[in-house]
């Protein structure tokens, strides 16, 4: 399906969704959202460009093999815990920089460690799907 | 607080991280994941003489105190556990070594290894019962990837029923537990256990108690629910069916130990009389099916599903010997299991096949195989002095203290009939001369890399047997901790608790 419509649209909704991802991502940690949520909907952007462009042009856009990106994603969600071990406290335990409370700190990555995980599994099973 | 519970939980995701990025150099990706499993067992043992030494530990992950967050809690059930899946995960990861040359090309088998194997630690070790639920879903996952892996027909149709069963399991357990958080409002099993004690319908309570009991009942092969275990893990490749055979069912054993011991006391006359007639149609129903069989690893399938039922009779009776006689089963069946799975791959390797009546001449050809076989399959069936006869010596005597004397002569009779399978197996394999077709078995010799944690495994198993004082003592102190679950409880919720 090469529907001109259709990839003009893409190109125009798939940037926006790129955007709502990263928002939701963002806002996950004191309200609604979070990186699971978050990894869904930039799966759905993702999903347009395969649709539309086909999917060898997500495999050039990743420049990230699916399944390197959750290694990734599971390595940095592991490694914001052992931040946490590293401070002498229990496994998973919230680290802040600087500690008096600003909005950065472990949980935020590990969140963009969930949402790579998630990422990298639908668009693994994704991409395989749309290229048999 | 002690981060030492966290260690067999990290190491394997570590080792699957590394194995995912390293996913163009398979000979590496190998190295890492023995070196990975090599640290998981390491840390076992670490946890485990650090509970034999100083009592129940727990960690209150991300410092959030229980039961507001989640914790995990090893007591002596657990840390032996953990034990035996490290020792199971080191030697299915040396078998794996020599197999994968032979039939296992594509990469990602070391990451599901690793995350199988994180999975069923992290089983083990919670104190949370939706944790639980989130390990099993791990657990499934990693173990639909694995069971899927050379992508036989065969294999599929297996894994197909495999996981749609446990799906429904895992939905049972869902259900079981939105229904238990809307009684209670806690699902820490700690405080569940206070907060149960206090509940005025007993019959709600029950009611959710037996879809617990279904949900685990699935996982762990019970009768009648057993039905999609014999149909899935004979197809996989060797050192896969050998894991699942050790562990998986296990692990639902293990569940129903634990919730069966610490939350769903309320009514034992109730439950754990549905259990005991439960054990014995499980031990019965797994037998029979054996001996209709006629390929090694069938036969050994079935024989999962009746060992199953001799550790539920150790739960079901609910005496501290009976607990004691099913921890110490679990920990010899699952290295027995594993190892006659092993031992079937190296038969396979000689012979060709698993068909029994394909095979023969085994015990002339390669001796010391046959000596390998000896030893699993009749501590299996309980010869002395061999792990499986104190093992059964266990559950009988308790079954006949408890003046359960049917159930008794039930677990006798398997007994006898497993004795019966296991002679089969040998008649048919080792001693009947070989077939005239087929290879010339004196010609190939297994791969160093599949006969050693063969050994190993054997070694232990008779370990377990000579030296059995030891880890009946560990038995028995884990039977304890579970038949006083309030030291369980101040541990998790430190005092009086909220």
């Amino acid at each position: 399906m090469r529907s001109v419509i259709l990839k003009t649209a893409t190109r125009l909704v798939s940037a926006l969704v790129m955007v709502l991802a990263v928002y939701l991502l963002w806002r996950g940690h004191h309200a609604p959202g979070g990186g699971f949520i978050a990894a869904l909907v930039a799966a759905t952007g993702f999903a347009l460009v395969a649709l539309s462009e086909g999917p060898a042009a997500v495999r050039q856009g990743l420049r990230l093999r699916p399944s390197h990106m959750m290694g990734a994603g599971l390595g940095l969600a592991l490694g914001s815990g052992v931040i946490g071990m590293l401070a002498q406290r229990p496994f998973l335990t919230g680290v802040w920089w600087p500690p008096s409370g600003v909005v950065v700190g472990t949980p935020l990555l590990f969140d963009t460690g969930v949402f790579m995980v998630v990422l990298g599994a639908i668009l693994s099973v994704l991409l395989a799907l749309e290229e048999t | 607080m002690t981060n030492l519970l966290i260690y067999p939980i990290l190491l394997p995701f570590a080792t699957a991280v590394g194995s995912l990025l390293l996913w163009r150099r398979p000979a590496l990706q190998q190295t890492l994941s023995l070196i990975g499993s090599a640290g998981h067992l390491a840390a076992c043992l670490f946890l485990l003489a650090a509970v034999v030494q100083d009592g129940i530990q727990v960690l209150a992950v991300g410092n959030w105190p229980a039961p507001y967050g989640i914790s995990l809690v090893a007591d002596h059930l657990s840390v032996l556990m953990l034990m035996v899946t490290g020792i199971l995960g080191t030697a299915t990861a040396l078998y794996a070594r020599g197999e994968m040359a032979i039939s296992l090309r594509s990469q990602g088998f070391h990451a599901l290894f690793q995350v199988l194997i994180g999975g069923i630690s992290g089983a083990f070790l919670t104190g949370d019962l939706f944790n639980l639920y989130v390990w099993f879903e791990v657990i499934l996952m990693a173990s639909f990837g694995l069971i899927i892996w050379g992508q036989g027909r065969a294999q599929f149709v297996g894994a197909v029923r495999y996981v749609v069963i446990n799906l429904l399991a895992t939905l049972l357990f869902l259900l079981g537990l939105a229904l238990l958080y809307g009684l209670t409002g806690t699902l820490n099993m700690a405080h569940l256990h206070q907060q149960i004690m206090t509940q005025e319908s007993h019959g709600l309570v029950t009611a959710v108690a037996f879809m617990f009991m279904a949900a685990f009942g699935i996982k762990a092969g019970m009768f009648p629910l057993f039905f999609w275990l014999p149909a899935s893990y004979h197809t996989p490749p060797i050192a896969i069916s050998a894991l699942f055979a050790g562990m998986l069912t296990k692990v639902g054993v293990y569940a129903l130990i634990r919730t069966f011991s610490l939350v769903f006391l309320h009514d034992t006359a109730t439950t754990h009389a549905v259990l005991l007639v439960a054990a014995g149609l499980t031990m019965v129903t797994g037998v029979l099916g054996a001996a209709a069989q006629n390929e090694f690893r069938r036969i050994l399938s079935f024989h999962i599903i009746s060992q199953v039922g001799y550790m539920l009779l150790g739960l079901a009776l609910w005496t501290p010997l009976a607990l004691a006689g099913a921890v110490f089963y679990l920990v010899h069946h699952m290295i027995v299991k594993a190892n006659l799975f092993l031992v079937s791959g190296l038969s396979r390797d000689c012979s060709g096949t698993l068909e029994l009546p394909a095979m023969g001449g085994l015990y002339g050809a390669k001796p010391f195989l046959a000596v390998l076989f000896f030893i699993p399959a009749f501590s299996l069936a309980g010869f002395p002095p061999l792990s499986g006869f104190w093992a059964k010596l266990l559950v009988i005597q308790s079954s006949l203290e408890a003046e359960h004397y049917t159930v008794a002569a039930v677990a006798v009779l398997v007994g006898l009939m497993t004795v019966y399978s296991m002679v089969k197996i040998w008649i048919e394999a080792f001693w009947k001369p070989s077939p005239d077709f087929g290879p010339d078995q004196r010609a190939i010799v297994p791969s160093a890399w599949k006969i050693a944690p063969v050994c190993a495994l054997a070694l232990i198993t008779l370990c377990i047997g000579i030296g059995a004082e030891p880890v009946y003592q560990l038995a028995d102190t884990a039977a304890r901790e579970l038949m006083a679950p309030q030291v369980y409880v101040r541990a998790v919720l430190g005092g009086a608790g909220p």
